[in-house]
């Protein structure tokens, strides 16, 4: 039999307390990063074929997304996380006061 | 002149130190044309920059156990960034990717994908929460999540599997340039190669590795960027290669059309003497490849690495020595932004180098020349008596076709300078980076499998009532024993059974990835679940490996998955395995679910506490 988590109550009054709520929007944060991941770094080269006629830069589409395109995705992607990431710390009060 | 501590000067300091390298590249250059030997340079680069590196690794000489193991968690930002970056980037990132992606093409290119879409997990998945855990290692975080010593020993297992398979080919690296650079024998180039490595790390631990690799990364970005600005410049490339070469791919398709792409028969290569390792170039630079089976070969290859480099634990310790778990996730964006610089530029220089050697129109073309033309050439004669280069005329002609030209995969970064007409203060500047990038991926896993073995090992089974004097002396004599038996398989030059760099990523997805992500994001896992997950994980990946790999069983891959691609058998293995155990077993005490709460939560104290 699988045992139940003890934590796993819903809460009363159906209102969150600001724990869940953190954690709530911190799961669709992560979930949205990684759906945007999944297309820079999955969904593209499954057309890779496809796209590579078209041009960018004057590069063939799907050879520059492989050597650079997806590559700086991932680097604003995770600038962006990050910083989403710290709003939601902050809006649900769980901000780091130190600022070294 | 200085204000202030060590971290509030990190700015001046580092760039006091990239103004003082560039002012010795001039020297170079200087005494270059003052007539100074091309050897003298090389070994002024090489042994230059390493006596740096072990100044500074003196300099950080601790006595602490959390700057022994985490830096005392005081790293910067964007200095972690580029210590993580320098960390990531092996010998072989800096020496093969850009010739990988010239003989490889788009196939070949699924790496640089997967080499830094990782870091996306790594930052939504892993790296703020490990950050608050606190722990000193990887297997620390499994060992306490989960409880228990059985199941930190399963973590301490998969890093030393996955860390040792990656080591050795970095102190083969350093050996290799050590040996060239220092004009001596590459056994004994292996063994200063180590030395260099220890200097750096043996007595300040994480601290000193940190600061070092700092410095590394500086010096293998300088090396590497220059000649790729150099060259674009030099054969009218564009003043910014990265956005300006879509006119040299496209020549590049054209030319390989007008010469023909001809894979040769392994019967012709074997009976033209062409040394081993050495490739002639049969895939289309920028063509993809069509049909299903190639898209699942480059999505499958990506998703390999992306997934080892999320589990690669001496990447993940590396973000244990932010100040906080917000600098942590800031941090993992600066790392990719530093990795990039590098790996958006290898497909340029692949593309450099190609067209150079390809075009007729360019001084520098050779394909289409007559062979005794070409023989005549000072770097052809240079490379080829190193067998480095080859040439086979298979039509007799007495015309080099494209596939008569065969080339080592490094010599597209090492000797591009000099076939582009580049002085030899370049080459020199390019060994030191490669020694560099060697060098501080060496120096990172060494530290990480010293580190679970005298953490993990040593304090938390053996001892665990040990002194702080006694735990650093294990964990530094850990360190000499393990880095000899790298460098003493390394100077047996059994590479050729060792396999590929890649397995370390697929051991690393097979067996911690999966324990890694759920301690996090799931509470309900369980111990049970965790071990027997690992040791799934980790046995079957490695049957399977030994099952196709050529040199062992020879088995046709199944579905594509050959043997790079082992970690897509391993980790849904361990996926499987850890939540149908971990349903079967009684969900974790109230005190571990506490925990994991906590570990969610960025503010506050660390679970662990700052000296453990």
């Amino acid at each position: 039999m699988i045992q139940p988590l003890i934590y796993d109550k819903k809460p009363k009054g159906g209102k969150m307390s600001n724990k869940e709520k953190h954690w709530e929007k911190s799961k669709n944060h992560m979930i949205i990063t990684l759906v945007i991941w999944f297309f820079f770094s999955t969904v593209i080269f499954m057309f890779g074929a496809e796209i590579n006629s078209m041009t960018f830069l004057g590069y063939p589409l799907a050879y520059y997304m492989t050597a650079q395109g997806s590559l700086l995705a991932f680097v604003l992607l995770i600038f962006w996380f990050a910083g989403k990431q710290e709003d939601i710390d902050e809006e649900c009060g769980f901000g780091e006061k130190e600022d070294n | 002149m200085f204000k202030g501590g060590f971290i509030q000067n990190l700015p001046k300091i580092y760039g006091l130190y990239t103004g003082g390298f560039i002012v010795f590249i001039i020297l170079m250059a200087i005494m270059e044309q003052a007539g100074v030997s091309k050897e003298a340079i090389g070994i002024m680069f090489v042994a230059f920059t390493v006596a740096i590196y072990a100044l500074i690794g003196w300099l950080s000489r601790t006595v602490q156990v959390d700057a022994y193991y985490v830096a005392g968690r005081q790293v910067p930002t964007v200095f972690n960034g580029m210590a993580t970056a320098a960390d990531w980037m092996s010998g072989a990132s800096f020496v093969a990717l850009a010739g990988g992606v010239y003989f490889g093409g788009y196939g070949y290119m699924a790496f640089l994908v997967g080499w830094t879409g990782g870091y996306v997990l790594v930052s939504t998945l892993l790296a703020p929460y490990l950050r608050k855990f606190g722990c000193y290692t990887v297997p620390d975080f499994i060992g306490t999540r989960y409880g228990g010593n059985g199941v930190r020993f399963c973590a301490v297992l998969v890093l030393v599997l996955a860390s040792f398979t990656y080591v050795t080919a970095q102190i083969n690296a350093t050996g290799t340039i050590a040996a060239r650079a220092l004009q001596i024998p590459f056994e004994l180039g292996v063994w200063v190669g180590l030395v260099s490595i220890l200097l750096c790390s043996m007595l300040g631990g994480m601290r000193a590795v940190t600061w070092t690799q700092v410095a590394q990364y500086i010096v293998l970005i300088v090396a590497y960027l220059i000649p790729v600005f150099w060259i674009s410049n030099r054969i009218g490339g564009g003043v910014f290669p990265h956005l300006m070469l879509g006119d040299e791919v496209a020549r590049i398709g054209e030319l390989e059309q007008s010469f023909g792409l001809v894979k040769n028969s392994a019967a012709d290569i074997k009976a033209a003497g062409v040394p081993g390792g050495l490739k002639s170039i049969a895939v289309s630079h920028s063509g993809v490849p069509e049909g299903g089976m190639a898209v699942w070969k480059y999505i499958s290859l990506a998703m390999c690495m992306m997934i080892g480099t999320a589990s690669l634990p001496h990447i993940l310790m590396r973000y244990f020595t932010t100040p906080s778990v917000k600098q942590a996730r800031k941090s993992v964006a600066w790392s990719l932004f530093f990795i990039f610089l590098l790996y958006s530029s290898a497909p340029m220089l692949a593309t450099l180098s190609k067209i150079s050697l390809m075009d007729p129109n360019l001084p520098t073309g050779i394909i289409g020349k007559p062979i005794s033309a070409v023989m005549a050439i000072d770097w052809v004669q240079a490379w080829s008596a190193q067998k480095q280069v080859f040439i086979a005329d298979f039509n007799g002609d007495g015309i080099l076709q494209l596939n008569e030209w065969f080339m080592r995969t490094g010599v597209v970064v090492l000797a591009t300078p000099e076939v582009a007409g580049l002085p030899y203060v370049i080459s020199g500047l390019v060994a030191a980076g490669g020694m560099a990038a060697a060098m501080s991926t060496a120096d990172g896993l060494v530290l990480a499998i010293a580190n679970a073995l005298s953490h993990d090992v040593y304090f938390k089974m053996v001892d665990p009532k040990a002194d702080v004097r006694k735990r650093l002396i294990v964990a530094r004599v850990l360190l000499v024993v393990i880095g000899a038996a790298g460098a003493y398989i390394a100077s047996m030059r059994i590479t050729s059974i060792l396999g590929a760099v890649a397995w370390a990523f697929d051991f690393a997805m097979s067996g911690l990835f999966f324990p890694l992500v759920l301690g996090v994001w799931w509470k309900r896992a369980t111990r049970e679940g965790a071990i027997a997950g690992i040791l799934a994980g980790l046995a079957s990946g490695t049957m399977y490996l030994i099952w196709v790999y050529p040199k062992f069983m020879g088995n046709a891959p199944w579905l594509g998955i050959d043997h790079l691609r082992f970690g897509m058998i391993g980790a849904p293995v361990c996926l499987i395995v850890m939540v149908v155990v971990s349903l079967m077993t009684k969900a974790p005490d109230a005190a571990t679910q506490r925990m994991v709460e906590e570990t969610r939560i960025p503010s506050g104290r660390t679970i662990l506490g700052k000296q453990h």
